[in-house]
């Protein structure tokens, strides 16, 4: 397990600094939000979910929505390196005509389930896509990635009562409870907690965990119900936004920036440093 | 029962296009196990109930929560299903806008977006459940196809063909009274117009309840030796042109008719046809006048908006 920790340890760093040379390319980016994802997306693609590079349609595997489609720049090169798309593919991210921009388009990014940007949707989706499931009695999961201002919806509410009322034991959600929206704390701009004290009352298995913790994240997905259970599981991800770099963590401005050569220097370094620090 | 309360919204016999609705899919769902049908506790409404006693397996009661609803017949549609998605047409539209554009027409998914109660057929429920603006907010979505059909049997050959067809459908349904037009063995196909009555004179496009309006219109003005072409503008997009420039070719004049506000409708549609063609015709929409609908009884509101026959007559006479 140890070993596989450390693996696992080492793509999200491998990760952090392609999402900073990615920002670079694009010319900014969701930066903060990107980076505070990272770990529990590497938990997901190189260790629970099942799926099939090339073969994206194949019909065992399973769903993953990121609900917070902002994250695009995260979650991009993750499916790149995972094999849904060679690396030039992302040369022309933002520009025009690119299939990568912003938000991620289902129609145009290999691997991608769902085109996602509109903040609270996703969970609906999610649920839509374990009701099928559900109703094909099929092995596969529905995983959906929200972050903890979006929230403030009400539609993710509309959808958390609904999972619970059709008994999905076949999704997981993951919330990126990294404690900003693009205002502030969200805390400070609308009040979320007591968060998982919510997502309990919504009849939902809740588990939080640091969601810079490998171990612990891994073992929040194995807790996670299984496709024939009956209760959907919420894991809240506690993370530093801007996570492994030293001038991005916690400092709300880099929600959505760019750096110059400089910067993107010591960023690059900081997250080295991160990997020497675990040894 | 309440003085002056005809019917209610758990009546059967009068909701014709709905009752349907339920009917035929609750027929053809054995026949492909690609069908869900979705309701925002509007079952007993839109007879969906047929469906669901047959398929419980298949039927899913949102509750009074259309977003959701609309985000998860998305999530039935990415898993290779055909959901039929109902709900009243003023929430399908405006509450749902962004989850219609954004999460179905979007990715272009083959979601069945059933609207009922639209247009005025809400009656004494007033503005709030009116829905004046729907085709307007739809037809303005890349990749949706809009579709009014004027009677229950006309209904159901939309929802057998919307099996067989590529990407979103967004279908509206009115108060469901809607008398038969089509009756027997009749052509109906997605996009094409259906050119109900012929004459020269003046040429009628409605859509919905305005077709049997306009229908009866013209067969008193032919006594009185004015010809009067109806066409059944059934889908409103994508639109047929061809039956426009015919219209405005051949009879010089042209009246569109809808229970929809007179901006970004079936009028606007027809209007823009006529313009990009370089037509010059006399022109008139007619629908609601750009004001928020009163109270009252559905035949009520018909004959003050000028949307049932003797409406349609006037409005002719008017014109030529």
């Amino acid at each position: 397990m140890r070993e596989e920790t450390l693996r696992l340890q080492d793509k999200a760093v491998d990760i952090r600094k392609w999402i900073i040379e990615l920002s670079q390319i694009a010319g900014g980016g969701h930066l903060g939000g990107s980076l505070s994802m990272v770990d529990a997306l590497v938990a997901l693609y190189y260790h629970v979910l099942k799926y099939d590079p090339e073969n994206p349609d194949w019909p065992e595997r399973d769903r993953f929505i990121l609900s917070k489609g902002h994250g695009a720049l995260g979650l991009c090169p993750v499916l790149c390196d995972v094999g849904f798309y060679r690396r030039e593919m992302m040369d022309n991210f933002n520009d025009l005509d690119s299939p990568f921009g912003m938000h991620p388009d289902m129609n145009k990014i290999p691997g991608i389930e769902m085109s996602t940007g509109s903040l609270g949707h996703g969970l609906s989706v999610a649920v839509g896509v374990a009701l099928s499931g559900k109703l094909d009695q099929a092995d596969w999961r529905v995983f959906c990635l929200l972050g903890d201002g979006e929230c403030n919806e009400g539609m993710v509410w509309e959808a958390a009562m609904s999972a619970s009322h059709f008994r999905l034991g076949n999704l997981t959600a993951i919330v990126d409870r990294n404690g900003y929206s693009l205002d502030g704390p969200t805390e400070e701009i609308m009040a979320l907690e007591p968060f998982a004290e919510k997502w309990r009352s919504f009849g939902w298995a809740c588990h939080e965990v640091d969601g810079h913790d490998m171990d612990a994240l891994l073992e929040a997905f194995d807790k996670a119900g299984d496709a024939a259970g009956d209760s959907p599981t919420c894991i809240i991800s506690n993370t530093v936004k801007g996570k492994g770099v030293s001038f991005m963590e916690n400092a709300n401005e880099w929600h959505y920036a760019g750096c110059d050569d400089e910067l993107t220097a010591q960023a690059l370094d900081d997250l080295e440093a991160c990997r020497l620090e675990r040894g | 029962m309440p003085k002056g309360f005809t019917w209610t919204t758990l009546d059967v016999d009068k909701f014709a296009t709905r009752e349907m609705y339920g009917k035929i899919l609750a027929e053809i769902a054995p026949t492909d196990n690609r069908i869900v049908v979705l309701t925002s506790d509007l079952m007993m409404s839109n007879k969906t109930g047929d469906f669901a006693r047959a398929h419980p397996e298949r039927f899913f009661n949102f509750g009074i929560a259309e977003q959701n609803m609309m985000g998860a017949a998305a999530g039935f549609a990415i898993s290779g299903k055909i959901p039929f998605a109902s709900t009243m047409a003023v929430f399908a539209s405006l509450r749902c806008a962004e989850q219609l554009r954004t999460d179905i027409a979007y990715p272009n998914l083959n979601v069945r977006v059933i609207s009922t109660h639209s247009g005025l057929s809400m009656g004494n429920g007033g503005t709030t459940h009116h829905s004046t603006e729907d085709i307007a907010v739809t037809r303005s979505m890349a990749n949706m196809t809009v579709i009014v059909p004027a009677d229950a049997n006309c209904c159901a050959k939309v929802v057998v063909d919307s099996l067989e067809y590529q990407g979103p459908i967004y279908m509206r349904l009115g108060r469901g009274a809607e008398p038969i037009v089509y009756k027997g063995e009749f052509d109906f196909k997605i996009g094409t117009a259906n050119t109900v009555r012929e004459g020269d004179d003046i040429t009628v496009i409605a859509c919905g309840i305005c077709v049997m309006a306009a229908i009866k219109a013209s067969r008193k003005l032919e006594k009185e030796g004015i010809g009067v072409r109806v066409v059944d503008m059934h889908t409103i997009k994508p639109l047929d042109t061809d039956v426009i420039v015919k219209a405005a070719d051949e009879t010089g004049r042209i009246i569109t008719m809808e229970e929809h506000n007179i901006l970004g409708g079936l009028g606007s549609a027809v209007g823009e046809t006529i313009a990009e063609a370089g037509l010059a015709v006399k022109f008139k929409r007619l629908g609601i006048p750009d004001i928020y609908s009163t109270i009252g009884q559905p035949d009520d509101l018909y004959e003050r908006y000028g949307l049932d026959a003797n409406g349609i007559y006037e409005s002719i006479k008017e014109f030529v």
